[in-house]
């Protein structure tokens, strides 16, 4: 089971969260002017990545708000915790280079007091994930 | 109480005519409950509300003068005496009041808190029926609630005045530390039966005598 660090209320099971898929598909500015195969595509196509994988997630018995998450595919680490709306952290590695704890966030599930910052929470201590694992961002195929 | 004999019948038979969602346990309750080590009952018909609007925008603060504050981090709480104010997400608040404060029964605390609210952007919504209360107490009563909940519950970590959003049991409730040995949950009404079940068989062990 993963634990998951919400950004409002810390490290919660897996259970708490829904996933919402791929993060940063936008919606397109012109629908209309789509043809059938490119609506599909927004629709329907997403990226199968190996490594790290920036993705939507829903802490919806918590506080049922979403935040992003960029775990890799492969091994489950969970590499950052952003809002949404913030691009994709820059390669994993550099956005995990900074101390090889467990976990930054306070556990702050049971006290409540403090929620862990949100921008680019760094949750694992691996910094050598290779950069060539990461998918271009917004390509949606 | 009331000054005439009619808003007191009326009272009456507004609470006569209500059936809570866990009323076909209160015997079980009863007899599951382990005196002085782990007790369990139902707090039925209290007053909820459900508040959305944003604690910093001036509806927000019109709000939180009738409740007394709205809380601004996860596991917090606010509120004067008898009305308390839950944090359920950054614009999302629970309202729990006793029953007297439902209009139903004379109480006033919704409309107060529409008329707060106004025209701002938000949502005050009567969600009294929405959930039951149990209460959880005792010195076991942790113990019961670790059988089925991830959070960590010692008091080191979980304070007294603390609730949280979160699983029990596999169903959602929010679980209310109002007390070091007391605990309330909020499950919605079509899993109180359910919860009042998993609780009655997880305190089941404490009635018998402890294995050295
Ligand atoms: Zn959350």
């Amino acid at each position: 089971m993963l634990l998951i660090s919400c950004p409002n209320c810390g490290s919660r099971d897996e259970t708490e969260f829904h996933y919402g898929g791929q993060a940063h598909v936008p919606y397109p500015e012109n629908p209309n002017e789509l043809n059938d195969r490119q609506w599909a595509e927004f629709l329907f196509y997403r990226d199968n990545t190996k490594g790290a994988f920036a993705e939507r997630w829903l802490h919806s018995t918590g506080c049922r708000q979403w935040f992003n998450m960029l775990r890799d595919t492969v091994t489950y680490e969970i590499q950052a915790v952003y809002p949404m709306g913030s691009p994709r952290p820059e390669a994993a590695g550099k956005v995990t280079a900074e101390t090889g704890t467990a976990s930054l966030a306070p556990d702050s599930t049971t006290t409540g007091t403090a929620a862990p910052s949100t921008t680019g929470t760094s949750i694992s201590g691996t910094s050598n994930t290779p950069a060539s694992t990461t998918a271009p961002e917004g390509a949606t195929k | 109480m009331a000054e005439t004999a009619a808003p007191a019948t009326s009272y009456e038979k507004n609470l006569s005519l209500r059936v809570s969602p866990a009323a076909q346990l209160r015997a079980d309750f009863e007899t599951g409950s382990v005196r002085g080590v782990v007790e369990l009952s139902e707090i039925a018909f209290l007053t909820m509300v459900g508040l959305r609007v944003n604690r910093s925008s001036d509806a927000g603060q019109r709000v939180a003068s009738v409740t007394g504050g709205l809380p601004a981090t996860c596991g917090s709480v606010s509120g004067t005496r008898d009305t308390s104010v839950l944090w359920l997400g950054p614009e999302e608040f629970l309202v729990v009041a006793p029953r007297e404060a439902h209009e139903s029964l004379g109480g006033e605390l919704i409309q107060a808190l529409r008329g707060a609210l106004g025209d701002g952007a938000g949502q005050v919504v009567d969600l009294s029926a929405n959930r039951t209360t149990f209460e959880l107490t005792g010195p076991r009563a942790r113990a019961v609630l670790e059988k089925g909940c991830s959070l960590d519950l010692h008091p080191r970590s979980l304070l007294a005045g603390t609730a949280l959003s979160t699983e029990i049991g596999n169903i959602p409730v929010v679980l209310w530390k109002t007390g070091e040995e007391t605990f309330r949950l909020f499950p919605r009404a079509s899993f109180a039966d359910f919860l009042g079940r998993w609780l009655l068989d997880a305190m089941r062990e404490y009635a018998s005598p402890e294995v050295p």
